[in-house]
């Protein structure tokens, strides 16, 4: 109860100022068959803080932490180092406690974050501009489908077979839910499929990642002017932001809109969530895009400053006519992946993806002599597929049993399908030993 | 305008009362108030505030790709990260700093154990693709936070998914969507949705395509039972309404409102987001709701880290539950495992990549324990009760819209400025220079000029009782006529009146180079 600061005696004071008996009877106007006489059954009373430790602490052991382990699992989910200085900082009580920034006076630390997190995201992806974040990248895809729905005013999105399936799901949710037409192309593991061929004048949009959600990267240009012929807007998905510093910037391949997951940056894996959701679109969609929009200003004495803006485009403003019913970003995540960010610079952000992409080549390297393993990517970033002898799930179970955590089964994302195959991912947090490890095991349960 | 953000052209002209000083220095900072440049303006070429190890001298495979030469960041040292974020931090008001009384965004104290919690590298350090096997403390965890919340509601079921309130209202919506489906009655397009709701329900059912009908409120501030029956019919598919609403008062008439709903064969879907005022005390089941959603951030406490993360998962009828989107945790030969695919089940799909926010589940489960039932009963009714309070004592200089009592958040409307020529804004403005966060105006919409106050429970009696009096000042200062006191306000904040007129007129929303 070291939370509730009131005394009895407040209590009593408060309800004769009120001029009511009892607390209970300030929930007058409940029905009496739904009004607890007391603390509801089934739940246990209060614990001091040693206690919930310990029961969350038990909880937290029966699972195995990644940096426990030999770790090379990916997949829309990345480990990596993150320096000290970025958890520090975003536990400055200012900055966790705040909320989202109405009172733009007393909230200028905030919002000249997410000014700066704008600006950093545009620069990453090559586009116009970015907004204050979405909830992660897989629910930013689906927004942007929605999007390229309001602007073609088209309804059929083409999905990419190299898309994340969780990107892929999420979007068919909400498509089918609004009558939306997506076309879903077959899984593409060996990166060959031809989406320029599929674009006509009903599409409204092609949503392809980049690298695919199996490891291949690929030049956009093509795509991207099949779709200007065709007047559908290109959307480009990207899972691991880290690889910006290396691949061009999609808006350099021509993408109208791209959408990315931004855990990579200052954000733990945290078992799914929370993430951050990137978004930025070119100039001519600003008004169309979804979420929170942070612009620079002057106040009374002419100083620059920022306030939250376009304000007219969400569900506070227009309801029902609103361009998307968010309401909340994901400031701290935001907050987290700034200052990650900010520690790297242009030196650290380049030399962080070259490092990432060198350790993958690595292991590469040392899994492709492994007997039963095929690499199938000629180009990646991070993660590629590998091909084994054996269901690769089985491969995963027996590895995790002696410590290794081997990476994704295809399978597990794909309801069942391509049970030989396995997503691989390095950062640089893979060590030499961590490779020579998973290559030894490899070889013999294969 | 400069780096320092102090203006290239001569100021405004000075109010009348503001200080002789106001912004008068050499350097632009005034003391503490540090006038604090973008990271791009800091930027020294070729700096770097992380130490990573030599690139491996192996040969780029990126499929005949150029890599990229340049991204444009700017380049930073540790040190001067570290500043600019603490002063930035410095320029925020936060509930650490001060009582914070935003009407329906509950801000209340947030639990440093509930961090502490969240960071045990059993949590934050475990990826969502693991081997169950690996991961069983995780899921043990989400189906212990499945069991509070169906406790506490009385509900059938319940999905994690949700990344958010308003993301958890896409989810119960959805699920009504595929019922009626089911039913082969997916020509019920109408959702009424009463005036006074959060603008997130209409907006989350015009985005999945049905038609809003909005419910007038009575006098009394509640949804008018005679209004909502009239628009019955066989195209409705069901109702969106806030229990307690967002004028802060219970809805007498739920259960009424409830049945007519079912009887005309539509569903009730409840926005919990005030879910903090009843939670222990009312269960959902038994006022008839067949969806819910429940801000984890709110009525659980987890920081609300300048506008998010949040987590909304929603509870369930037997009606609806069978509808749930994936992935949910279920027991299997004494194992807990993850449904994570649509095949076999009722499920309606995915809307999240992963199994849901992990880091608030943590959070909210950190409080949950930590209050136990008995807390959580007590938690709701200090809520109540502070809200009352307010309400009572502030009734003698303003104008509650409605009669009592009210549950966590009191409303009162700006009837007591009419003739001042001074703005709930400007009461506003002048709340921040006496240290106080404002509390929430202009909403909700059936109320003018409202001022919406949510105390919380974890607020002390002493400080609603400064709070009380400053307002009661600044009321009577207002009715002397003393306008210009408001006008200029605020006055100690490191920006004063922002333009955001012509932040909208003409956006200027990233920094780019000269």
């Amino acid at each position: 109860m070291r939370y509730l600061p009131l005394t009895e005696a407040d209590r009593a004071e408060m309800l004769s100022v009120i001029g009511a008996p009892s607390v209970d009877a300030l929930f007058r106007d409940v029905p009496d068959a739904a009004h607890l006489s007391g603390p509801i059954q089934g739940l246990p009373n209060h614990m001091g803080e040693l206690a919930v430790e310990r029961t969350l602490a038990a909880m937290a052991a029966k699972n195995v932490a990644a940096g426990s382990v030999p770790f090379f699992l990916g997949a829309g989910a990345y480990r990596h180092h993150v320096p000290a200085t970025v958890d520090y900082m975003v536990q400055r009580g200012e900055f966790l406690t705040a909320y989202t920034p109405y009172q733009p006076e007393v909230s200028q630390g905030t919002l000249q974050v997410l000014f700066e997190f704008q600006s950093q995201v545009a620069l990453l992806t090559g586009m116009d501009v970015a907004n204050a974040s979405m909830y992660d990248g897989a629910t930013a895809c689906a927004e942007a489908v929605m999007m390229a729905n309001r602007v073609t005013r088209r309804k059929k999105a083409i999905l990419s077979g190299g898309l994340h399936p969780h990107y892929r799901d999420t979007t068919t949710t909400d498509a089918h839910f609004i009558g939306f037409d997506t076309a879903v192309q077959p899984a593409d593991p060996l990166g060959t499929e031809d989406l320029e061929a599929l674009v006509d004048s009903d599409t409204a949009c092609v949503v392809v990642q980049n690298p695919s959600v199996f490891g291949h990267v690929r030049d956009l240009s093509a795509l991207s002017a099949a779709c200007k012929a065709k007047g559908a807007l290109l959307i480009v998905v990207v899972t691991e932001v880290v690889s910006l510093g290396l691949l061009p910037a999609p808006g350099a391949m021509g993408a109208d809109v791209v959408v990315a997951e931004g855990q990579s940056l200052g954000n733990p894996l945290t078992f799914g969530g929370p993430y951050v959701g990137l978004f930025a679109v070119k100039d001519k969609y600003v008004r169309q895009m979804p979420g929170r929009l942070c612009g620079q200003t002057v106040d009374a004495d002419g100083k620059r400053g920022f306030v939250l803006t376009l304000s007219t485009r969400e569900q506070h403003i227009r309801r029902e006519k609103a361009t998307s019913n968010i309401c909340t970003n994901a400031g701290l995540c935001a907050l987290a992946f700034s200052i990650h960010l900010s520690l790297l610079g242009e030196a650290g952000f380049t030399k962080l993806a070259r490092l990432n992409h060198a350790t993958a080549v690595q292991l590469a390297d040392k899994l492709a002599a492994v007997k039963g393993v095929e690499v199938l990517n000629s180009g990646f970033f991070n993660e590629f597929t590998v091909r084994l002898s054996r269901p690769a799930a089985d491969v995963v179970e027996q590895l995790a049993a002696r410590g290794i955590l081997a990476g994704v089964p295809v399978s597990r994302l794909f309801a069942g399908e391509h049970p030989d195959l396995l997503l691989v991912a390095a950062t640089e947090t893979t060590t030499a030993s961590d490779i020579d490890a998973l290559a030894a095991a490899l070889a013999e349960v294969l | 305008m400069n780096n320092q953000g102090r203006p290239t052209t001569p100021a405004a002209e000075t109010p009348a009362d503001a200080p002789v000083d106001s912004g008068a220095t050499i350097s632009g900072n005034r003391g503490l108030q540090i006038e604090e440049a973008l990271i791009f303006e800091q930027d020294s070429v070729g700096q770097c505030g992380v130490d990573l190890p030599d690139v491996p001298d192996v040969a780029f495979r990126l499929g005949g790709i150029a890599p990229r030469e340049r991204v444009g960041l700017p380049g930073l040292a540790e040190p001067t990260v570290v500043r600019h974020y603490t002063r930035l931090s410095q320029k925020n008001y936060s509930i650490d700093t001060g009582f914070y009384p935003l009407g329906s965004c509950t801000m209340k104290h947030n639990p440093r154990l509930n961090e502490k919690m969240a960071r045990l590298p059993g949590f934050a350090d475990v990826h969502p693709l693991q081997p169950e096997s690996t991961v069983q403390g995780a899921l043990e965890l989400m189906h212990t936070l499945a069991h509070w919340l169906t406790t506490l509601t009385g509900m059938a079921g319940v999905t994690l998914a949700p990344a958010a309130g308003a993301h958890g209202e896409m989810a119960g919506m959805m699920a009504i969507r595929a019922a009626l489906e089911h039913r082969g009655e997916a020509a019920r397009t109408r959702v009424l949705v009463p005036e006074s709701a959060h603008g997130t329900n209409p907006a989350t059912a015009a985005a999945l395509g049905f038609t809003v009908d909005p419910i007038p409120a009575t006098a009394d501030g509640r949804v008018d039972l005679a209004a909502l029956t009239a628009k019955l019919g066989p195209d409705v598919a069901g109702i969106m309404l806030t229990n307690p609403n967002t004028c802060g008062l219970f809805e007498r008439d739920i259960r009424a409102i409830a049945d007519a709903v079912h009887g005309a064969g539509g569903y009730f879907y409840c926005d919990g987001a005030n879910f903090n005022a009843i939670v222990g005390r009312v269960r959902p089941a038994d006022l008839g709701v067949d969806a819910m959603h429940i801000n984890l951030h709110k009525t659980f406490s987890t920081p609300h880290g300048g506008g998010g993360p949040g987590s909304g998962p929603v509870v369930f009828s037997e009606a609806l539950a069978p509808f749930a989107p994936v992935p949910y945790v279920v027991v299997e030969n004494g194992a807990l495992r993850l449904v994570e695919h649509t095949d076999g089940t009722g499920s309606y799909g995915r809307m999240k990549a992963f199994h849901g926010q992990m880091g608030m589940f943590v959070r909210a489960l950190a409080y949950m324990l930590s209050h136990g039932a008995d807390g959580l009963w007590q938690a709701a009714g200090d809520a109540v009760l502070n809200a009352n309070y307010v309400m009572a004592r502030l009734s003698s200089v303003m104008t509650p819209s409605f009669d009592g009592p009210c549950m966590h958040e009191c409303l009162f409307d700006d009837r007591f400025l009419k003739g001042t020529g001074v703005t709930t804004l400007d009461i506003a403005k002048a709340l921040i220079d006496e240290g106080f966060h404002p509390m929430t105006m202009y909403f909700p919409l059936v109320v003018h000029g409202a001022l919406l106050i949510e105390p919380t429970e974890t607020e002390p009696k002493a400080n609603l009782d400064q709070f009380i009096a400053t307002l009661t000042g600044l009321a009577e200062r207002a009715k002397a006529g003393d306008v210009a006191h408001f006008q200029a306000a605020p006055r100690f904040t490191p920006r004063r009146r922002l333009d955001e007129t012509a932040a909208a007129r003409k956006p200027v929303l990233r920094w780019a180079a000269e």
